[in-house]
């Protein structure tokens, strides 16, 4: 694919001065321990260092839960669980969650400078996006704490629940774990991930602030080997994860044969179908926010481009000039529209797949942009000519890199788009709305975008089919993951 | 002198058709008093595959049809069985030692739940749905949709009741089934798939194979091409059920755990029985003008 020659290199034209958030509101301690039943402790194994992905400054140093720490925490929320939480009325619980939301709210500010520092994603997304999501999903499960008997799942928790979350959004995907799972009268053991685990632990003051009661949340940080303490703890009712696919078939095997229920929100190799009766601006828009979003670690990233074959040409131009215009580099500067990578590891597994990709003869291009020195960096790409076979239209990226295939007719599209062992979320892109709705059924996957996507709310029931996991997070159908009358 | 009377060749049920097993082989089924009453066909891997085959190809225009439609047809299996409850009533008491009494209160527990689950079919969306407010100026609806090809391990016991109370709840949303029979009671199967062939089920919707859940149930486990399983008629039998939840793991497939123990098909059945094997699927729209 050529690009036309009245391409404005337009990076140069709108050039803007820096504009970075203040990093002042922080008040971050050189080292953190565990939050075990409402307390700071030291951890029993080693530490680690977090670090600044746009930088590879050392942010700080965090524990690394081993297996007595976890059987701790464990222990810590069993008591909670029997003592306080399961007894308290919902009424009771709910206001707990609702000072946890409005804490949220006053610290936004300062969750979101911690969220971008540690994750390295642009402030304006922590800022207008993740931060708000996290308190408005405390507000909305805050509500359901003291009207279960509605909800069509009982009002019996399951008792200790055992949660992992991944570092693409480390408070959002903490509050989707949380929230729910106290609402319904269980307490948790959580474990951010590894490279973002900062926020979790500024959480841990929030619920020391709204004085949750000790062992309601406990936090261990740590890595893959605290994730496994968690999931095979005999006294853990239910397990929570979020990340990959891998993992998420480990713990369905670790868990096959006990009373474990489980929910698992993993990988996706979302299809974005674009008509050509599509208004192509604003499809545009969709595309570039499908998969440039948070640097495109987003297990329902638009990262198949599948776009009807009379426009693709004109489409891919669109495309190509709008993506020049995204600007890399400095998390914390208000302008930027794509971060730092989150981790050296996953920049390599990008780059690895990216070579893969020119290897197996698909087209790379890239707008010209310049990529700071040091932290990990990679800049939007959209790889054209792509076929179904192509290991980039497989296999999750997990990074700011698009696969454009093309298509000719709905049905065809409708193949293409199912033709992945995943099947978390779709989007169509169309002015004709029988066509929508037609391919709304048709999509093999859990959340359907129509002339939108990435749209998150605490209201709107998010998870996959297929190898994309099982049960929902949000919405009332959220609350069955954590009461026994639920789904499996 | 006394007629002597024509026997039948009971077979497995795929696709449609009713092949014996591609193995060969058959096995001896008794009835209650072991008396032998007939050679069942014993299923294999590779009756397995076929009839997975032929459920994902069933797949598309059974969960395609409206809910009214699919309701319809199942209602139409209740009356076929009704027609046939002599036969019925026969095989249940073979198959479980019942007095004729008892049979025929199995028999009616059987079509009733049938005509239960039937008029599910146009209700589960609405119960089970939702509309979500969501905060911005979207129409946002999640609905439940059919998993896909669902194994199920009928019960070992309950060898009608039991059988219609795990198919029925599968297919009234869309799913197809590929079913393991009772391996000691497989003729009420057997005779169930007989009526399925007479009645508006279109085949590969039910597949039905006669034989070793433990045998045949490891294939479907592990089959990329299954979505969900069913696993009732391992209950009690916690190494084989953990080590088919384990096979199942492998692409993930949604798991009805096997109980302690055979449940009491009598009572009620709850809303997990259909929405265990569902999808919610949630789309967004934007609104404006």
């Amino acid at each position: 694919m050529e690009m036309t020659d009245n391409l404005m290199p337009t990076a140069d034209v709108f050039r803007y001065a820096p504009a970075p958030e203040s990093r002042s509101i922080l008040n971050l301690k050189a080292s953190y321990g565990l939050f075990i039943n409402g307390e700071f402790v030291d951890g029993h194994g080693s530490s680690f260092k977090t670090i600044n992905p746009s930088t590879e400054e050392v942010l700080a140093e965090v524990a690394e839960a081993n297996d007595a720490d976890v059987d701790a925490a464990v222990k810590a929320a069993r008591r909670a669980y029997t003592r306080v939480w399961s007894k308290m009325p919902g009424s009771e619980r709910a206001k707990y969650l609702y000072r946890i939301a409005r804490i949220i709210q006053e610290r936004g500010r300062e969750l979101a400078v911690l969220e971008s520092l540690d994750n390295g994603k642009p402030i304006k997304e922590s800022r207008d996006v993740d931060i708000p999501i996290v308190a408005a999903h405390f507000f909305y499960y805050a509500g359901w704490a003291d009207k279960l008997e509605h909800s069509g799942y009982g009002t019996t928790p399951l008792g200790v629940a055992g949660q992992i979350i991944p570092w693409n959004f480390p408070l959002l995907m903490l509050a989707w774990k949380i929230a729910p799972a106290l609402a319904c009268g269980n307490t948790v053991v959580l474990k951010p991930a590894e490279t973002t685990p900062l926020t979790a632990l500024l959480f841990a003051e929030i619920c020391q602030q709204a004085d949750l009661p000790p062992g309601v949340v406990n936090i261990v940080t740590g890595a893959g080997a605290t994730g496994q303490a968690i999931v095979s703890h005999s006294d853990v009712d239910k397990v929570a994860f979020t990340g990959s696919t891998d993992v998420g078939k480990a713990i369905a095997r670790a868990i096959a044969g006990t009373g474990k229920k489980a929910t698992l929100e993993l990988g996706g190799k979302a299809a974005n179908i674009v008509f050509d009766d599509a208004p192509l601006d604003q499809a545009v828009e969709g595309v570039v926010n499908g998969i440039f979003f948070n640097q495109g670690h987003v297990c329902c990233a638009g990262s198949r481009l599948l776009v009807q074959e009379s426009i693709a040409d004109e489409f891919l131009d669109k495309l190509k000039r709008r993506m020049s215009t995204l600007r890399v580099g400095d998390p914390l500067d208000k302008n930027t529209d794509i971060g730092a990578i989150n981790s050296d590891l996953q920049l390599a597994r990008i780059r690895e797949l990216v070579d893969i990709g020119e290897a197996e003869g698909a087209g790379r291009w890239s707008p010209a942009c310049e990529l700071p020195d040091r932290g990990f960096w990679f800049p939007p790409t959209i790889f054209t000519g792509v076929t179904q076979a192509h290991r980039i239209a497989r296999e999750e990226v997990f990074g700011p890199v698009l696969a454009a295939l093309t298509f000719r007719t709905p049905s065809e599209a409708v193949e293409k788009a199912n033709n992945t062992p995943y099947g978390l979320s779709a989007g169509v892109w169309t002015e004709k709305g029988s066509r929508i709705l037609h391919m709304a059924g048709a999509l093999r996957a859990g959340v359907v975008w129509a002339n939108t996507f990435n749209k998150f709310d605490p209201t709107s029931p998010f998870g996959g089919y297929k190898e994309s996991g099982y049960g929902r997070e949000g919405g009332r159908h959220g609350l069955a993951a954590y009461l026994k009358d639920g789904a499996a | 002198m006394s007629r002597i009377d024509v026997r039948k060749t009971y077979k497995l049920f795929i696709g449609g058709d009713f092949p014996r097993s591609e193995s060969g082989y058959s096995y001896l089924v008794n009835d209650a008093k072991g008396t032998f009453v007939a050679n069942a066909a014993l299923a294999s891997r590779k009756d397995a595959r076929d009839a997975v085959v032929a459920a994902r190809k069933a797949f598309g225009s059974w969960s395609s049809r409206t809910a009214y439609n699919r309701g319809q047809i199942l209602y139409r299996v209740a009356e076929i069985m009704e027609d046939r409850r002599p036969q019925f009533v026969l095989a249940v008491q073979q198959s479980e030692g019942l007095s004729a009494a008892k049979a025929n209160a199995v028999v009616d527990a059987a079509i009733d739940r049938l005509v239960w689950y039937a008029g599910w079919a146009d209700k589960l969306t609405q119960v089970v749905g939702n509309a979500n407010p969501v905060s911005g100026p979207f129409f946002n609806l999640s609905t439940p949709e059919p998993t896909g090809v669902v194994a199920v391990l009928a019960p070992q016991d309950s060898s009608l009741l039991g059988l219609i109370s795990v198919i029925a709840p599968v297919i009234i949303s869309g799913n197809v089934v590929v079913m393991v029979s009772s391996f000691e009671r497989p003729l009420p199967a057997v005779t169930f798939s007989e009526v399925l062939a007479t009645s508006d089920v279109p085949g590969g919707v039910i597949n039905i194979l006669t034989g070793s859940a433990a045998t045949v149930a490891p294939w479907l486990a592990s089959h990329m091409d299954v979505n969900a399983i069913d696993l009732v008629g391992v209950a009690g039998e916690i190494q084989l059920a953990t080590d088919l939840e384990v096979a199942a793991a492998d692409n993930l497939k949604r798991v009805r755990r096997a109980p302690a123990s055979e449940p009491d098909w009598t009572t009620s059945p709850g809303l997990d029985t259909m929405t265990d094997f569902l999808e919610i699927k949630t789309v967004w729209h934007p609104m404006g003008v």
